[in-house]
């Protein structure tokens, strides 16, 4: 292909729409725009971090309509119109730390905090689906997730531990905005 | 790792769909949920000039359990999620082989976005649908400007990652026909990390008569060759008792395995030990899938009288 | 009293902004920057013939292409040697980007800044650089072989070649009743930190400063080598560690050539420049560790003590030696562990292959060092059918011969003295621990389900606390925070909280007052950085004295405020009082104030204060000759010599029969690091460096082809462990109180990992009865090893 031909050249963009966290965002993008990147730079969320862009780590994790996916595997117009909660949105509506952030917090879940914002989300999305996960089953809720500094074992039991408060503050769902 | 510039099309009817593929010939791609494709374009190991994303193309995103007369089967269409299938309660009951199999395809979060008529048409060697469908006999319908064919599991791959498909045509559905008699199934793999690709993984299909004896067994493997291999496991062990046999009577069913089955190395294990896997496999999976067809076998019974 | 934290397992001070998406990483920082990528070379080991750039020029968004004669002055230069040897005869370095010859894959060869970091992508695609290809040296065998050479100037591929002896080893070993014999292997791994290397630079013309952001360990001396490559003065130069994703060793090399590149593009072009390493670029163009190959060999006498140890070893330095030889001095002096060698000798080789360079990841050459100790050890208890702990326990030092003089040299170039520890009452916890006693029991009833089952123990000695120094400074404000700065970097072990509990305890305050920032040269000048289980040790000490100072300056203002002899003041919950005079107080926040007798009223703390205001003597300066104004002070802590950590760990492992995978049914650790600052942040550090240890034992491997492509390089097959793969850790503690530190600690950062392939392996060999000599041991490496074994049909071992 010669450089003339190369669609980079007049690389077409496209308005992107997106509700994330509550809050209509809109963007102008190239097709090729990673809904990671589109999230971290065209839009300044940068709580959602980028640690494989293949994949695997799982630090990417965003709920798009309530389900945990990988945003660095998606491009941003594929999404426009959706609703999108990042770690940002997994607080309280008063900014402090939603359930599972406070777990995090009381059961020392992380270290570097890299890998953090995809286990949050992640297990946002799990408990409101599974109240009342077991030991195993918080370890497998955890399972797509790469983390480097804590060996899991906090996590396991921040999973456990955001469990209970959500169950001690009633089901907890209506703290996450959708 | 950026991804090459490409044109996005996003056609909403498969009319629209195969229209544009025709139009932007062999620079196209089809763009589904993304898992296998996206790494692939993040790496730019692929770089089409055209994507034409297809999770919008109504009607594409269905599960159903369809009965046609010649037999009912599991119809997902291409815009369906892994998580959609896995999740199914009636795609459960008539064909759990789909869950038990999609439990192991890498980690929930992928099955989310990750469609089931993506993976097959991506044809990796290690992946557990085609193996699936290659095991029940399923099939993929194809469509394109031209008119629509159904290519069955044999024909649709035709090595790694590759298959039959025309760059014109686009996968619209998947059929996975529901075994007939008193069948059980059980999917059995070793992967080195929870939720990788299989070094050996084995699916096997255990049909027993009215005398709860292994009437046939067939079974299809994942990583142990460059397309699902299927293997007749029938002539070790049939007649035997389905839900009493020894490890022993199980184990014949193994060793035809790991005499039939020729895999390759990898850097996470060697063609011996994938031989040998496949033995081990094969036992546990068949041995298992033998008590299920008995269960179900008991439950029919149960149901009819 | 003022309710003291450290000790404490207090929730971390960092958390709520990092849970939160408000961390700052580095590509969270200049989102307007121009994007910074490398045409990086695809072969292993080639000259460069040619770069052609015709086809990228005419790429939308392109704003520069830089290739090696484009560098200027020391910018062109080798980067530097940073810790030069005796024994390291032939150190190499590369060039920022390569010059004439490549000698591995992944190494930069042109540098491209673009609009954006996909536009830069498009423009390395379209460059064309010409190579001449030349032999690959891939492996130990290969280099030691040396039938091709990694630098056609270094004969043999031998980089260093150092030998130790303490007594001699040799003949003791021949003179001894018994004698074991091993050849042991560990292969490569790496740091691999969530988040990959970066740079941000800045360069203000106006005020000809720059400013740099690096997710570096080291960000004082990453200033002091950007100016000096960039040939400006330190003083113009700010660089700033933000938040980090992990490091573990990969980020205390300075400068990598990009921290060198993207500022002096930014000066260049007079634009901001960002360069985010992405993950395949972690993976070449980084730095991996751990690959040794080992020779051992043992005399004992009947009771298995050891006589005498004799090891030579090989170790893969990779395609340059920027970090010099850490990594297998600290192998041959740490090897050692907790035990008295007898006669010691040791002899290693360093040899350079054409793949990525090799410099500390977590553990530092100590995970290969124990590895070599503990199989010798088991192989003795098997040589004489003795149990694994007993001689253990046979040849420890015990604690009354602390401390004890190994008669060798450390990695810091100080003697090896241990300075403290109690070998036998952690092993004695361990035993207990993990049931030690009752395992056979336990092996009997798996055996009769058709289970095995193996344990096996491993145990350490860490040097940590390495100098020669680092500082803190401490400041009352006068609204009461108090302001902490020390200049290491923080890459998740929590300083932010640990620091602050020394703090608060050594002042009186509440912790939630306390305000830590580390890593940024605009806080604190002089540092060394976060590495060899350092930070606790010598920031944290560091800031106890600083402390000091300011407590010390606290109490001689707040007495003359209150009329008191300052030894008769406390200071609790932030205000100073006379111990045993309830009212005779003055908050801290005062004293603050009271302590800069420029006193414009800016608060209304400093309205408050007046009242304690004194005239002042007329005829002395306000700030006295050995004063200074403000409530505030600074501390340097250097230590003598490292401190010594150890620990010992034990695991139980089951191996299937038939498919031979292997689960660590259960992983026990028993760990002495002294004085523990924050017990839940210590078992944190414990828990990750397990799960380290636990990827380099059965998963992580870098597997390179003879071509010298590395070919597992990306997450999905370079095998990092998931929450799946690492077991529940149980921890137990014994704290002997370092006697070389004020605080009593001793580093805790890297001990988890070092003994992990050792224990593991002892535990498979135990479930197997088979000899396990490498590592990392996958199930189709079992399966193999079991099927020699029946082959052999020999006794199994």
């Amino acid at each position: 292909m010669s450089i003339e031909e190369h669609p980079g050249r007049t690389e077409t963009r496209h308005d992107v729409r997106v509700t994330v966290n509550g809050v209509p965002r809109t963007a102008t993008v190239p097709a090729r725009r990673l809904l990671s990147d589109f999230l971290r730079h065209d839009l300044a969320l940068t709580g959602t971090h980028v640690g494989c862009e293949h994949g695997v780590c799982g630090a990417c994790t965003v709920l798009v309509d309530g389900r945990p996916i990988r945003s660095c595997l998606q491009f941003a117009v594929m999404h426009d119109g959706a609703e999108i909660t990042t770690v940002e949105g997994c607080t309280r509506p008063d900014g402090e730390l939603g359930p599972v952030q406070r777990a995090f917090r009381d059961c020392h879940g992380l270290q570097c905090g890299f890998c953090t914002p995809g286990f949050v989300t992640t297990i946002t999305a799990y408990l409101d689906e599974h109240p009342r996960p077991s030991a195993t089953e918080a370890r497998e809720a955890i399972s797509g997730n790469l983390c480097r500094c804590t060996g899991y074992q906090s996590i396991v039991d921040s999973v456990l531990r955001a469990a209970e408060i959500r169950s001690d503050q009633g089901d907890g769902r209506g703290e996450t905005p959708q | 790792m950026k991804p090459s510039a490409f044109a996005y099309h996003r056609p909403g009817t498969v009319d629209e769909a195969v229209a544009t593929l025709a139009g932007v010939g062999d620079d196209g791609k089809v763009l589904a949920g993304g898992q296998s494709l996206v790494p692939m374009l993040n790496m730019r190991l692929a770089a089409p000039a055209h994507l034409v994303d297809v999770n919008r193309v109504d009607g594409l995103d269905e599960v159903r359990v369809v009965d046609d007369g010649a037999g009912a089967s599991v119809r997902v269409g291409a815009a369906a999620r892994h998580t959609d299938v896995e999740h199914d309660a009636e795609v459960a009951a008539v064909l759990p082989l789909l869950r038990q199999a999609l439990e192991h395809v890498a980690h929930p979060t992928i099955r989310n976005r990750g469609t089931t008529v993506g993976s097959l048409v991506h044809a990796d060697p290690a992946a557990e649908l085609n193996a699936v469908l290659a095991l029940l006999g399923g099939s993929v319908t194809l469509r394109s400007t031209t008119g629509s064919r159904v290519v069955n599991a044999s024909e649709l791959v035709t090595g790694p990652m590759q298959t039959c498909l025309r760059p014109d045509e686009l996968a619209t559905e998947a059929a996975f026909p529901v075994p007939q008699g008193h069948t059980g199934t059980a999917w059995t793999e070793v992967s080195r990390r929870a939720g990788d690709y299989a070094v050996c993984g084995v699916g096997v299909l255990v049909t027993v008569d009215d005398e709860l004896r292994v009437r046939s067994a067939r079974a299809a493997y994942v990583s142990m060759g460059p397309v699902p291999e299927v293997l007749d496991l029938t002539e070790p062990v049939a007649g035997i008792a389905a839900g009493g046999a020894r490890p022993d009577e199980w184990a014949a069913a193994g060793r035809l395995a790991t005499a039939r089955l020729e895999p390759d190395d990898d850097i996470h294990a060697t063609a011996a030990y994938r031989g040998h896997l496949a033995g081990v496999l094969t036992a546990r999976a068949a041995r298992a899938a033998a008590e299920r067809a008995v269960a179900r076998a008991g439950d029919t019974t149960g149901a009819s009288t | 009293m003022t309710t003291r934290t450290v000790g404490e397992p207090i929730a971390r001070r960092e958390d709520p902004r990092l849970l939160t998406g408000q961390g700052r990483y580095l590509d969270d920082i200049g989102h307007d920057a121009l994007a910074a990528a490398f045409v990086r070379s695809p072969h292993a080991h080639a000259r460069i013939v040619d770069v052609d750039v015709t086809d990228a020029l005419d790429v939308d968004g392109l704003v520069a292409i830089y290739t090696h004669e484009d560098l200027p002055g020391r910018v062109g230069e080798p980067l530097p040697v940073l810790i030069p040897h005796a024994a390291l005869t032939e150190p190499r370095t590369p060039y920022a980007l390569a010059r004439d010859e490549v000698n591995h894959v992944g190494e930069a060869v042109v540098m491209v800044v673009a609009t954006g970091r996909d536009v830069a992508e498009d423009v390395c695609e379209r460059i064309r650089v010409e190579y001449d290809f030349l032999p690959p040296v891939v492996g130990i065998e290969s280099s030691r072989d040396a039938a091709a050479l990694v630098h056609d100037d270094v004969p043999g591929n031998v980089s260093a070649h150092l030998v130790q002896e303490v007594g001699d080893a040799r003949a003791a070993v021949d003179a001894a009743p018994h004698v074991v014999e091993l050849d042991l292997e560990i292969e490569r791994s790496a740091s691999t930190p969530l988040e990959g290397k970066g740079v941000h630079a800045r360069w203000d013309a106006d005020d000809r400063s720059l400013r740099v952001y690096t997710s570096t360990q080291a960000s004082t001396s990453v200033r002091a080598a950007v100016a000096a490559k960039l040939e400006l003065p330190p003083d113009r130069v700010e660089v700033i560690a933000p938040d980090v994703g992990g490091g573990f060793g990969v980020k205390i090399v300075h400068p990598w050539p990009e921290e060198v590149l993207v500022p002096w593009a930014a000066i260049r072009l007079g634009r901001e420049v960002k360069w985010t390493e992405d993950r395949r670029e972690h993976f070449v163009s980084a730095a991996h560790e751990r690959g040794q190959l080992q020779h051992v060999r043992a005399g004992f006498d009947d009771d298995g003590r050891v006589l005498g140890l004799d090891v030579t070893f090989w170790h893969d330095n990779g395609a340059y030696t920027p970090y010099g030889i850490i990594v297998p001095i600290v192998t041959s002096t740490q090897l050692l562990g907790p035990y008295k060698p007898g006669a010691y000798r040791v002899e290693f080789s360093s040899l350079y292959t054409n793949t990525v360079t090799v410099t500390p990841y977590r553990g530092a050459g100590r995970p290969q060092g124990c590895f070599a100790m503990e199989r010798t050890m088991d192989a003795i208890a098997a040589e004489l059918g003795l149990d694994r702990t007993v001689v253990r326990e046979r040849n420890f030092i015990q604690p009354d011969e602390m401390p004890y003089d190994h008669g060798l040299t450390f990695q810091d170039g100080r003697p090896l003295i241990y300075d403290s520890g109690d070998f036998p009452a952690t092993l004695a916890k361990l035993r207990k621990l993990v049931g030690w006693d009752e395992f056979e029991t336990y092996r009997d009833q798996a055996r009769a389900q058709g289970r095995r089952v193996g344990i096996g123990i491993g145990c350490y000695v860490e040097g940590t606390g390495v100098g020669p120094y680092e500082g803190g400074f401490v400041k009352v404000e006068t609204d009461g925070t108090v302001v902490v700065a020390t200049g290491l970097t923080t890459q998740g072990q929590g300083h932010q909280t640990v620091f602050a509990q020394v703090v608060a305890d050594e002042l009186g305050v509440g912790v939630d007052r306390v305000a830590v920032t580390t890593g940024d040269t605009r806080r604190f000048g002089y540092a060394v950085g976060t590495f060899a289980s350092r930070a606790a040790v010598m920031s944290g000490n560091a800031v106890a004295l600083a402390a000091r100072r300011v407590r010390e300056k606290a109490l001689r203002v707040a007495g003359e405020a209150l009329e008191a002899d300052p030894r008769d003041l406390e200071i609790v919950d932030g205000e100073v009082r006379v111990k045993g005079t309830p009212g005779a107080t003055i908050p801290l926040t005062t004293v603050a104030v009271l302590s800069n007798p420029l006193r414009y009223a800016f608060d209304a703390e400093t309205e408050r204060a007046t009242q304690f205001a004194s005239p002042g003597d007329p005829d002395q300066p306000p700030v006295a000759d050995d004063d200074e104004p403000g409530l505030q002070g600074t501390d340097y802590y250097s230590p003598p010599r490292s401190t010594f950590a150890n620990g010992m760990h034990a695991a139980i492992v089951e191996t299937d029969p038939e498919t031979a995978e292997i689960s660590i049914l259960r992983y026990c650790v028993v760990h002495d690091c002294g004085t523990l600052l924050n017990p839940r942040l210590v078992e944190g550090q414990i828990h990750g460096g397990v799960a380290q240890g636990v990827g380099g034992a059965l998963y992580e491997r870098m597997v390179y082809d003879d071509a010298g492509q590395l070919v597992n390089a990306s997450f999905m097959d370079f095998l990092m462990p998931y929450a799946t793969e690492v077991p529940a850790i149980e921890i137990d503690h014994l704290q002997t109180p370092s006697p070389l530190n004020p605080l009593g600690v001793k580093g805790a950062g890297e001990a988890g990992v070092i003994p992990v392939s050792a224990v593991l392996a002892a535990a498979i060999e135990d479930a197997e009865g088979i000899r396990v000599t490498r590592m990392p041991m996958s199930p189709s490496e079992l399966h193999h090893l079991r099927e020699r074994s029946t082959n052999e049909e020999g006794p199994r071992r």
